[in-house]
């Protein structure tokens, strides 16, 4: 702080020097200027010394000037960061987030759901990161298994089970690249029956084995690296972000309907599982949001285009991860299966799946269960087009692609539909005849804003190295430079990558700079390499 | 599809010509843009591309280009004292202006795109859009009589030295379109700096000196211009006035202050750009018309833009009041329209290769080629402009200012763990 008196003085001496040294001024105007240079740093000095008084006052009643941020002017480090106090303590419960970007599509769902029972389900080891690839598996083909009856296990982590979905037969054992387990599927019965568990959650230790029995730990995902948590394991905090801000996602409001007491449930035995609290984001947009009845958890509320809705970027805006720390965050269904698993005994992996995108004939919501086949739930669903469909599972920024002969994955709640876009065009760079979304201006979208693309996936372009700065920064809400992490990952620079809060980003998070690059830089996969190249070092 | 099946017929082998390969796929995804698809990560993906951005700022530029064709056959008539009003003898200004930029404009192209199509070859990979940008650059910041074989040696000495051997678009760290008027600079002085190179058409600039035309004046616009009964080129007629001495209003502003520069160019001229110098610099409402349409489609930095004229402003107030000599009287908001400040600014120094990349860096980038570009034009004892210097000047520590932008994020994300 001295040095900023220090240096206002200076500089006044110096310019009375300067004016005094010029002898006659030349013109009125320059006289002014100088007298007004001269009264901004008076005043600037005045207020260095006010500034100073403040934060002696501040230390003297044992307030940390630090990081309060106490006097009158900001510090150095939140001018040079966008919003630099979010790195540390934890903020307020309201957040307007002002970067990011929607896409708008086309095939939106309408908000009615419908039953559906598909005739085979499967789950698959690929879905669960760093589970070894042969686990053991528990049950043989012609079994007949209950929803919630052990599929298979992990050798090195024994405790953690998976399990079935529904109740039926056990058709197949898939294998795939060097005889690893590529999925078990399950031949449904007409109506579910469940396998009945203890619902004790008198203590940790029980939930936790229940959990683990039952197959709901697996519902589980740890941040950074988005594995399943040990179950000895303790995390900072859980986070639960209450809506998806993705384009075509489901409405949760939808998908919490009915299941509200299971839902608080689920918040009031996750509360007991950490030392911290369990936050909830919430969308600020939605005057009526049901989750706002939500009671046990830390409600903070977000306004903004996705990735507003993304449970790492409200986890950096709330309480950010620094490395060596470890959460736990959870979608909406997943915590109505954990807390209708202790408030009935049954682990129901019943599950609302949200059918999208310019490609589905009739958009809407489909009541089904976890690992559903896709040809089951695309009976009739695609529309015939001149181009082939894109089916995703998941949304069209950070989805799997996937065929009809699939099932859904483990987490999944939405498929999309999109054309492929394998052609090429006429001057389509410069002068594009179909209309696509983009953040850029040089397109005339932004007088359309409520124009819904059809979508395609076509790449718009040729890979290309780095150009263009700064477009990844505006489309993510967080106080990260995008780039320099990329280049740091490529480079392999382990300490750079935490240095530039690779442990706070996953693929969903960066998707929309994915989208946005101008070089088609595949952004997820190096992010993803990088992250395991961190997992491989802790 | 017809056409594109046979556009598709002609692809020459990879392995055999890769040279041959090279420019018919730089052609030919010129002409369409390519069928790929999205494989793993966003299955969507944004309509901009490399190509997209580049053009958009070589649109942006041609308001310059067409001024600046006008202004090299208007300064070149002024010269002899014909033609004086703007648009007197329009004709025959825009047809010198052609005889000189056109050649300028296929030089810089033939010998630029050759490298980078050579490079290309060689390298195995997809020709940059890179020189799109440069090549258009260049033109616009030459004299109109550079010679063309020095235009064509600066043209390779930047694209080898400056880009290819820093591993190409996206790696340099200097400006390319700079460093190749930074090599005529040093290497060939006479044809880019002092009163001589300003006005085209001329040997040299002293008074009775006979404008030195070609077949295309002769022979080819004055048989198309006498068939239309115009006037014509004439040698003869075209000679120096007494007391032209070529001259551009930063010359005379480093002579003696903004009293001998408006003694010679009215202030609104110096704005408009009826004066001698490189060739797209001179109009500056052209130039801020570019400038508003990079903002707005967001192509180029706004926050290096104005972080420049703020320290260009500020350094301009600080020069005011030390008041040391005759340049620096001249009022801090008079700098903003002289010279090639605005050209720098709004083409030169939003560069985002050679720029800082980080969002505060962008400003103190601006800033500082702001104050040091100031400092190179006032306080320079033999030169009265600053900006190439400037720019190539912080270009070279534009990772610096990055790196402590860097730090301070990794510092505020590591402490207090």
């Amino acid at each position: 702080m001295n040095k900023r008196i220090l240096l206002t003085t200076g500089l006044i001496l110096t310019l009375f020097e300067i004016s005094f040294a010029q002898g006659s001024f030349t013109s009125d105007m320059m006289t002014y200027v100088i007298i007004g240079v001269v009264a901004l740093i008076a005043l600037a000095a005045l207020f260095g010394v006010t500034d100073n008084l403040m934060k002696v006052e501040a230390s003297k009643l044992g307030l940390d000037v630090e990081k309060k941020d106490i006097g009158i002017f900001p510090s150095i480090g939140n001018i040079l960061g966008s919003n630099a106090t979010h790195i540390g303590g934890e903020k307020a419960g309201y957040h307007k987030l002002n970067k990011g970007f929607d896409i708008q599509l086309s095939g939106e769902a309408s908000p009615k759901v419908e039953e559906m029972k598909a005739s085979r389900y499967a789950i698959s080891p690929y879905d669960f990161r760093g589970i070894s690839p042969i686990p053991k598996v528990t049950v043989e083909v012609g079994d007949i298994v209950k929803a919630g009856d052990i599929l298979f296990f992990d050798k090195k982590v024994p405790t953690i089970m998976y399990t079935a979905p529904v109740s039926g037969e056990i058709i197949e054992i898939n294998r795939g690249d060097k005889r690893a387990i590529k999925d078990v599927v399950i031949l449904a019965d007409k109506e579910v029956s469940h396998k009945m568990f203890n619902i004790d959650d008198s203590s940790v230790e029980a939930i936790k084995s229940t959990m683990a029995e039952s197959g709901a730990w697996t519902l589980l995902n740890q941040r950074p690296f988005d594995i399943i948590p040990s179950i000895d394991s303790t995390p900072r905090d859980i986070f639960i972000s209450t809506f998806d801000s993705a384009p075509l996602a489901p409405d949760a409001t939808i998908l919490l309907k009915g299941r509200e007491s299971h839902f608080q449930k689920g918040i009031d035995i996750l509360a007991k599982l950490t030392e911290g609290a369990v936050y909830l984001g919430l969308d600020a947009s939605d005057k009526n949001n049901p989750f706002a009845n939500i009671q046990n958890a830390n409600k903070h509320w977000f306004k903004g285009k996705h990735p507003a809705g993304n449970v790492g970027v409200q986890i950096h805006n709330i309480k950010s991860i620094k490395p060596g720390q470890r959460v736990w965050t959870l979608g909406v269904q997943e915590v109505i299966a954990i807390g209708k698993l202790f408030a009935e005994g049954i682990m129901d992996f019943s599950r609302i799946i949200v059918v999208a995108g310019s490609r589905i004939a009739n958009p809407t919501y489909v009541r089904t269960h976890v690992g559903a086949s896709v040809s089951d739930i695309l009976k009739g669903q695609i529309k015939e087009g001149e181009k082939e469909a894109r089916i995703i599972d998941g949304d069209v920024l950070s989805g799997k692609q996937i065929t009809q002969n699939d099932f859904l994955s483990f987490k999944s709640d939405q498929i999309t539909a999109i054309s492929e876009g394998n052609e090429y065009e006429l001057f389509g760079w410069l002068l594009p005849i179909n209309p696509r979304p983009s953040t850029s201006n040089t397109f005339p979208n932004f007088l359309y804003p409520d124009y819904k693309f059809e979508g395609e996936t076509n790449t718009h372009g040729e890979k290309r190295a780095f150009v263009v700065t700064g477009q990844y920064e505006e489309v993510l809400p967080m106080d990260v430079y995008p780039q320099h992490l990329m280049r740091a990952i490529m480079a392999g620079d382990i300490e750079k990558m935490e240095g530039l809060g690779i442990n706070e980003l996953n693929e969903e998070d960066i998707a929309l700079c994915e989208f946005v690059c101008v070089s088609k830089t595949p952004l997820q996969q190096v992010l993803r390499e990088g992250l395991e190249k961190l997992r491989a070092e802790a | 599809m017809k056409l594109l099946d046979f556009i598709k017929g002609l692809e020459p082998d990879k392995k055999k010509s890769p040279i041959l390969h090279t420019a018919y796929d730089a052609f030919f995804t010129f002409a369409y843009a390519p069928n790929t698809v999205t494989k793993n990560g966003v299955h969507m993906r944004d309509g901009m591309d490399l190509k997209r951005l580049m053009v958009h700022v070589v649109i942006a530029m041609q308001l310059c280009y067409i001024f600046g064709t006008y202004n090299i056959g208007h300064q070149h008539f002024i010269a002899s004292g014909q033609f004086l009003g703007f648009l007197d003898g329009f004709h025959l200004k825009l047809a010198h202006g052609l005889i000189k930029l056109l050649p300028i404009y296929v030089v810089t192209h033939v010998v630029g795109l050759g490298i980078e199509f050579l490079f290309a070859a060689k390298k195995g990979h997809a020709v940059e859009e890179g020189f799109l940008v440069s090549g258009a650059l260049i033109p616009l910041i030459m004299p109109p009589d550079i010679p063309l074989w020095i235009l064509a040696i600066s043209v390779a000495f930047a694209v080898i030295l400056a880009k290819e051997a820093f591993g190409g678009t996206g790696m340099n760290i200097w400006n390319i379109a700079l460093v190749s008027r930074v090599f005529i600079f040093f290497a060939y002085p006479g044809d880019i700096s002092g009163d001589q190179c300003w006005i085209s058409g001329y040997d040299s600039i002293a008074a009775g000196v006979q404008a030195n035309y070609g077949w295309w004046h002769t022979g080819f616009f004055n048989s198309l211009f006498s068939m239309m009964d115009l006037p014509t080129f004439n040698a003869a007629k075209t000679t120096i006035v007494d007391g032209f001495s070529g001259a551009t209003p930063l010359a005379l502003a480093y002579e003696g202050g903004k009293e001998l520069m408006t003694s010679k160019f009215s202030m609104d001229q110096i704005f408009w750009g009826s004066i001698p110098g490189s060739i797209g610099e001179t109009s500056k409402p052209a130039i801020i018309l570019g400038a508003i349409f990079l903002i707005v489609t967001k192509v180029a930095s706004w926050r290096i833009m104005i972080g420049m004229v703020i320290g260009t402003a500020l350094t301009g107030m600080i020069f005011n009041a030390w008041g040391f000599n005759a340049y620096m009287e001249i009022p801090w908001h008079n700098h903003l329209i002289m010279g090639s400040f605005l050209f720098a600014m709004a083409f030169m120094a939003t560069d985002p290769v050679t720029a800082s990349n980080t969002n505060s860096g962008k400003w103190i980038y601006g800033i500082f080629i702001g104050l040091v570009g100031m400092i190179v034009r006032v306080m320079n004892p033999a030169y009265p402009e600053g900006w190439m210097l400037a720019i190539l000047f912080v270009n070279s520590f534009a990772s610096l200012i990055d790196h402590y932008v860097i730090e301070a994020n990794i510092k505020r994300r590591l402490s207090h763990v």
